[in-house]
């Protein structure tokens, strides 16, 4: 039986559990729920629990492990020249054995021996779902059978869900921590193997980077470069030249906003605001790649200069316009934090109330705009449609804001788009590159959350 | 004494002028970045309305075709499969303009019908068995050069080397349009054709309905996932524990992570590890879920917050467990603002590419996605692979396209908008 229509019999089956615990309560009280411990609802979950949990534990373990172990079966029947092929070579062949099955690879085209192995899987596979379908189905009996047994009016029926439904509640709020060992292990282990193959060193201080690899030795242009230092320049330039758009434009908006605005104004000029943070990166890529690069490269032929057509200015204006409204918004809600005595105390001393902000407010309130510009920095870093869109794929080591440069976040998606090998060095670079990401914002973030922390004035 | 006071007035005084003009400038420099921020924001909204408006109009061209019984009889569908449609309209091309004999210009010729229009007679002969033996006027599509002519893209004016159509083909094209032959029509087809290499014939269908699933796939996992996780730590969780302590900060890390980096974490778990099927809602779903749900949990532990205790302590000074005091008293009145959290994170998925990009999301898909595990791609998807074609028709597409994206996301946004107001409780 094919899985998905297992789970639905399970639903079922728990869902009959349910109204028979219900009911079986109702016989064990004799007629009278007052003797009942629990309410009878609870009697009816309790059953369905057991009728339905350890059942669908067990299909989905078995969903998730099924395929490795068939397939590691499979290979040990083959043939000794098959057994000994190296990693990379093995999961071709396993590649052509998922093809077979799947009908991509006509059988007449490949080896016999794996249309066989092929053949064999779909076997065991087949038996497989039907063995499950059997221990599936007996533990959903069993679990209603011991449950049955279980009920008495003595039973603590609301207790026992209870404590199901919190180890539920638990585990899904630990989800945020799987996620996170997710992240590191897997972009770490891909990370190592490339550093196995390239020296940490060369990745770190390299001033080349170039990762196309030589298939043929005598190949020109493809000495396979992994040095990191271009793309972290270029990552930085682009995000820097984003700053400085969005700083000022943010900043300013949100003092006014904050401080001089009335209501009505801010009750329709920060909603707009917000609508810069609702559209798509994508968007914003789009509109880089195809108006506002154009329209620079013209200016720049209209006054002489040769600006690249993926320039990174054009890049990091475009990422200006989208940070805005993350600036704009955590300045004003680190300005608004500001007391309002603070501001009277000085209004009343005289000053004006630009001078109120900038003496007052605005350093009271610093630690939360640095934190929101840090976090702004942090963006940018990892930012990538845009990037990707607008900027160019090759590293250069520049400073220059007409000229093209590359950012982590274009090579990774160059390095993972599109077909490639899945142990070169090329692939497994992106990884490293997605660790250096994920770290260099992770910074940038706990920096945040220092500034905010130890620099934060505390009011009532 | 006095001399000295006048002076420090007079001082105060001058002092005073130069600080309000100070205190204007201020004003005037948040105005400024106000009007940049918006003025930035028009910009980019109406040019991409007015790229984009082109696509939903489409030029046709009526052609009379002669059904031919000899050819076509019977009209089932299997030996329709057999006819040559496409010859059927090169024939009613040649019909229009017999004196061609030149192969070049002849090729030129078919190419102002797309290579769609055989399909469409097709269809319109299974539709109309009855037609069969006369002589039909028929609407198809226009190659892309000819939709591009129509829609004012090409300037005849240019010299003939720097344009797309050639000075013979202007001269046909204006004479079919003398004739009333080409039209501009509403653009059913964007709504109603996957992905293709032709712009006259690519449209939506395929990424509507991938991020219809993909957001399916999100929704289902997010939300009950991050009301379960916002539940334990705002109700149950208890106080100064170093778990909690590290969910909490993990959470909040997680949200400020780039998005590409789940796009990783897809690949390497989800795709290699677990080798679920590639370019699938199922698995976009999946990193999507996992990229919203530290949104999801913010807000519906906002949602919780803002229930007043008094509720709280009602329902357990009435003898309600811990848990039923939650499910049948807390979740009810906290559940508009936690659906309203999860619509706005809906929403950030929905118009999210760069993960997508990672798990082969990117793949060309013709036709439209029936399930989860079908290959699929999404809206904001489509608008990366349209803004990369060189093909100056998709230009308008993609515009169109990102018109559509961004009419959705106002649309999620509104309605969480109205059910916070709608369902807003004041205690």
């Amino acid at each position: 039986m094919q899985p998905h229509s297992l789970i639905w019999i399970l639903l079922a089956f728990s869902a009959l559990a349910y109204i028979l615990g219900k009911r079986w309560a109702y016989q064990v009280s004799g007629g009278h729920i007052r003797s009942l411990h629990s309410l009878p609802d609870y009697y009816g979950y309790y059953v369905a629990l057991w009728c339905g949990l350890p059942a669908f534990l067990v299909l989905c373990l078995w969903l998730a492990l099924d395929d490795h172990l068939i397939l590691q079966w499979v290979l040990a029947q083959l043939p000794e020249s098959y057994r000994n092929l190296p990693e990379d070579r093995l999961s071709l062949v396993i590649n052509l054995i998922r093809n077979l099955l799947a009908g991509e690879r006509q059988p007449g085209t490949v080896d016999p021996v794996l249309v066989q192995a092929a053949e064999h899987y779909r076997q065991l596979k087949s038996l497989g779902y039907q063995a499950l379908t059997a221990t599936v189905l007996a533990l959903a009996t069993a679990g209603l059978v011991y449950a049955k047994t279980r009920i008495t009016p003595q039973l603590r029926a609301r207790n026992a869900v209870e404590r199901a439904i919190l180890v539920a509640l638990i585990l899904s709020s630990t989800l945020a921590i799987l996620t996170t060992i997710g992240i590191v292990l897997s972009v770490l282990f891909e990370a190592l193997r490339f550093f196995k193959q390239v020296p940490v060193t060369e990745f770190l201080f390299g001033l080349h980077w170039s990762p196309q690899m030589a298939i043929r030795p005598d190949q020109v242009g493809a000495s396979g470069a992994f040095g990191f230092i271009p793309l972290l320049t270029g990552t930085l330039l682009i995000s820097a030249i984003a700053m400085l758009v969005a700083t000022p434009v943010g900043l300013f908006s949100a003092i006014y906003l904050a401080e001089f605005s009335q209501s009505r104004t801010r009750a329709v000029i920060k909603p707009l605001l917000e609508v810069l943070a609702g559209i798509p990166t994508v968007v914003y890529g789009f509109f880089a790649a195809l108006l506002v690069a154009p329209a620079i490269r013209d200016l720049g032929d209209a006054m002489g200069l040769t600006i690249s057509s993926e320039s990174a200015l054009a890049a990091g204006l475009v990422m200006g316009i989208m940070i805005i409204p993350f600036i704009s918004s955590l300045t004003d809600d680190a300005l608004t934090a500001v007391p309002r005595s603070l501001r009277e105390g000085a209004l009343g001393l005289g000053a004006t109330r630009a001078e109120t902000v900038a003496g007052v407010v605005l350093p009271a309130a610093l630690p939360g705009i640095v934190s929101g510009l840090l976090l702004a920095v942090s963006r940018a870093v990892g930012e990538t449609m845009i990037v990707v869109m607008a900027a160019g794929m090759t590293a250069k080591l520049t400073l220059n804001p007409l000229d093209s440069v590359t950012t982590i976040t274009v090579q990774i998606v160059g390095l993972l788009v599109g077909d490639q090998e899945f142990d070169s060095p090329k692939t497994l670079a992106a990884f490293a590159l997605g660790l250096t990401l994920f770290l260099i914002t992770l910074l940038l973030n706990l920096i945040a959350l220092h500034v905010v922390r130890k620099y934060r004035e505390t009011y009532e | 004494m006095n001399n000295h006071g006048n002076a420090s007035v007079a001082r105060i005084q001058s002092g005073l002028a130069r600080r309000h003009r100070r205190e204007r400038r201020f004003l005037w420099y948040g105005r400024i970045a106000i009007a940049c921020a918006l003025l930035l924001l028009a910009v980019l909204l109406t040019s991409i309305v007015i790229l984009g408006a082109g696509a939903f109009r489409q030029t046709v061209i009526s052609l009379d075709v002669y059904l031919d019984p000899a050819e076509l009889a019977p009209p089932t569908p299997e030996h329709l499969a057999k006819a040559d449609f496409q010859g059927m309209i090169k024939q009613s091309l040649r019909e229009l303009f017999p004196g061609i004999r030149d192969r070049h210009r002849k090729r030129a010729l078919y190419q102002l019908a797309s290579s769609a229009a055989g399909y469409q007679l097709r269809d319109y002969v299974l539709a109309h068995p009855e037609k069969l033996g006369q002589t039909v006027s028929i609407d198809v599509l226009a190659g892309a050069d000819v939709d591009l002519y129509m829609k004012g893209y090409i300037d005849p004016g240019a010299p003939e080397s720097e344009r797309r159509l050639k000075d013979y083909q202007l001269a046909w094209l204006q004479r079919l349009k003398e004739e009333g032959r080409l039209k501009l029509v509403f653009n059913r087809w964007f709504f109603t054709n996957g992905d293709s290499r032709e712009p006259e014939q690519a449209g939506i269908l395929v990424a509507l309905k991938g991020s219809l699933y993909t957001m399916i796939v999100t929704f289902l996992l997010s939300f009950p996932l991050g009301i379960a996780a916002a539940v334990y730590l705002e109700e149950f969780a208890p106080q100064k524990n170093i778990w909690v302590d590290l969910i909490e900060i993990n959470i909040n890390n997680l949200a400020a992570v780039p998005s590409i980096v789940f796009g990783l974490l897809g690949l390497a778990v989800f795709l290699n590890f677990f080798v679920l099927p590639r370019s699938t809602p199922l698995v976009g779903g999946l990193v999507l879920t996992l990229m919203t749900l530290p949104t999801v949990i913010i807000a519906s532990r906002a949602a919780l917050k803002a229930v007043p205790p008094s509720i709280r302590e009602a329902a357990l000074g009435v003898g309600a467990s811990k848990m039923q005091t939650v499910t049948d008293h807390v979740l009810p009145l906290a559940l508009p603002g936690m659906l309203t959290g999860t619509i706005i994170g809906m929403a950030q998925a929905l118009g999210e590419t760069a993960p997508l990009l990672m798990i082969g999301m990117v793949a060309f898909i013709v036709d439209p996605p029936n399930g989860f595990t079908d290959p699929a791609t999404t809206l904001a998807v489509q608008v990366y692979l349209w803004a990369d074609t060189p093909e100056r028709g998709f230009i308008e597409r993609t515009a169109a396209a990102i018109i559509i994206l961004l009419a959705f996301l106002g649309l999620m946004n509104f309605a969480a908008i109205w059910l916070r107001k709608r369902m807003e409780r004041r205690w």
